[in-house]
């Protein structure tokens, strides 16, 4: 379970993110919309503990993150932030075994082993495992974060914009194998993402953000409306509806 | 061709086994060479003067030409992983001049200058000079990882400036100057033992040797990962000022090892900790080992500073890393 109340952040006088309490369904794929500036990125960071909240309080699995030792959250909780170009000559498949970290400290036992295959056979990585990641195109080197993150085997796995510098091909990719993660494995993902199409597309529940605060959260069916977005965005934007999943037209309105 | 099998990429040259048999035999060709005749043939008919001369002074040499060698380059290798940067060593962050402070430290205000006191002082002097620099490289972001070891030898040129000031105002320059350049002719069979220090110093850094292959990839992925960033940090950086310390208290200042020999393993082998370390450590020992052999032949029957030789060969090699990683 993970139960997010009251939370708030703020930098000197300027409030980031501002008594925000938040429902997350497990087994399920949350996306978090919002303007630049919501706070979005800060309120990732705050659950997955990069970032001490000011106030309020964080339960994953019914301890507070502040109480969970970092090795402990690292077992239940894993993070994807934008990676831009690593500049380390290690191996796909060294990169991906580091997700075992938490684990066995990089001793690596049989399970372990088995983990990193099954991980960078789910993500197609097995022909590039012996490639160094400098090597790698960007829609690649996401792959391997992602299958680092998938090795880490936890029941929590939050992203941040993992869309980003990914062409059209790639993000549908990305948010395909998202889907599966919540459908085959059964793990609860959150997703900052900006390109609502995406989220209308894959989600099974949006939270939009905007200041700070928490403006909506409910399933895609309920935030994808045109009063939501409309307001949240501040701009018109024309839904339309085709075989089932819904469109945000807004680029010449 | 990118895509290589992983015996291919490693290539034998570089097996660990092979490196450290390089060593050995490196490290015999070592002991019989020197002014007093000493041949391999003699080895088992020595005279007293040769057995003299084997046991008391060739081999503690050559003992610590390997364990200067290793632990120079396998701090290098730690403080490179330590600082994302593979430009940064015990000579281009501050680590040694510091090391060189704290002995003109100890000279000065404990004139008996027990080995001891020299150790517990260099030690703290080149931990504070290497958080120093550290706290310096995060505070000011340098655009240009170049930059970061022009920076850092700035940085050890200042406090070598104050070492020599303090040095000439209590007229200890000709107690110091000992320390400043690296020389393997002082070494005897009863000042070899600090170095050996350096091999329990090598295991603990063996030891937590994962924790540190992933603290290259930066501060928030190992955090993410529950690594105690800060705490590992701080035992990563007493661990180089120590093998440094160590290093300068029996042989002297070598530069560039620190750099150069973990840029050409990563080179071959990579960024991986385990990979790396103990190619490493043996390729440190072998380097150090034939600049020894060089400095002892050129002028022989005289022998120049092993210091100089590594400076000379080390410059052209880090001035090659530099303009190859300006490319990259």
């Amino acid at each position: 379970m993970m139960t997010i109340e009251n939370v708030s952040k703020h930098y000197g006088d300027q409030v980031v993110v501002q008594n925000v309490t938040l429902p997350v369904e497990k087994v399920k794929m949350t996306a978090c919309i919002g303007p630049n500036g919501a706070g979005k990125s800060t309120l990732l960071e705050m659950i997955s503990s990069l970032i001490p909240h000011d106030t309020g309080e964080i339960y994953i699995d019914g301890g507070e993150v502040k109480s969970w030792k970092n090795g402990d959250l690292a077992k239940r909780l894993a993070v994807l932030r934008q990676t831009n170009h690593m500049n380390v000559r290690l191996t796909v498949r060294e990169l991906v075994s580091f997700g075992r970290f938490p684990y066995t400290k990089g001793r690596l036992n049989a399970n372990c082993l088995k983990m990193i295959d099954e991980s960078l056979t789910y993500l197609g990585l097995k022909e590039l495992e012996e490639r160094y990641i400098d090597t790698l195109s960007g829609g690649q080197l996401q792959r391997v974060m992602i299958a680092m993150v998938l090795c880490q085997d936890t029941d929590y796995i939050l992203l941040d914009e993992p869309l980003n510098n990914l062409d059209m091909s790639f993000g549908v990719q990305m948010m395909k194998t998202l889907r599966q993660l919540t459908d085959d494995l059964g793990k609860t993902v959150i997703t900052i993402v900006h390109d609502i199409n995406f989220a209308a597309a894959y989600a099974d529940n949006i939270i939009a953000m905007k200041n700070g605060q928490l403006f909506a959260a409910g399933t895609t069916e309920e935030i994808i409306t045109e009063p939501v977005l409309s307001e949240l965005y501040e701009m018109d934007i024309d839904i339309i509806e085709k075989n089932g999943t819904k469109y945000c037209l807004y680029y010449k309105n | 061709m990118i895509h290589m099998t992983h015996s291919a990429r490693k290539g034998k040259v570089f097996n660990p086994l092979f490196l450290a048999l390089l060593v050995v035999v490196i490290a015999v060709l070592s002991l019989f060479i020197g002014v007093q005749e000493l041949h391999l043939g003699d080895l088992f008919s020595l005279t007293d003067s040769q057995r003299m001369i084997l046991w008391h002074s060739r081999i503690p040499r050559t003992i610590s030409l390997i364990m200067a060698g290793s632990t120079l380059s396998v701090c290098g290798l730690l403080m490179q992983h330590l600082t994302q940067n593979k430009f940064v060593s015990p000579t281009t962050a501050g680590t040694m001049a510091s090391a060189r402070l704290g002995i003109i430290v100890a000279i000065i205000f404990f004139s008996q200058s027990a080995l001891i006191h020299k150790t517990v002082i260099a030690f703290l002097f080149a931990t504070l000079g290497t958080i120093a620099f550290t706290l310096f490289l995060r505070t000011v972001k340098l655009k240009n990882s170049i930059m970061v070891p022009l920076v850092g030898m700035m940085f050890g040129n200042i406090v070598s400036s104050i070492s020599t000031f303090a040095a000439v105002q209590y007229e200890v320059v000709q107690n110091v100057s000992s320390w400043m350049q690296g020389n393997f002719s002082l070494i005897h069979s009863g000042n070899v033992s600090l170095l050996l220090l350096t091999l329990p110093l090598l295991a603990l850094i063996a030891l937590f040797g994962h924790y540190f292959s992933i603290m290259g990839l930066g501060k928030e992925t190992s955090e993410k990962l529950g690594i105690p960033y800060g705490v590992m940090e701080l035992l990563g950086i007493s661990l180089v000022a120590l093998g440094t310390t160590l290093v300068i208290l029996t042989a002297g200042s070598i530069p560039f090892v620190g750099i150069i020999i973990p840029n050409l393993i990563s080179i071959k082998l990579g960024d991986h900790f385990g990979n790396t370390l103990f190619p490493t450590a043996f390729a440190g020992a072998i380097f150090l080992l034939v600049m020894d052999i060089l400095a002892r032949t050129i002028v022989f029957p005289y022998e120049i500073p092993i210091s100089v030789v590594t400076g000379a060969v080390g410059s052209v090699l880090f001035i090659y890393l530099l303009l190859k990683g300006g490319k990259g």
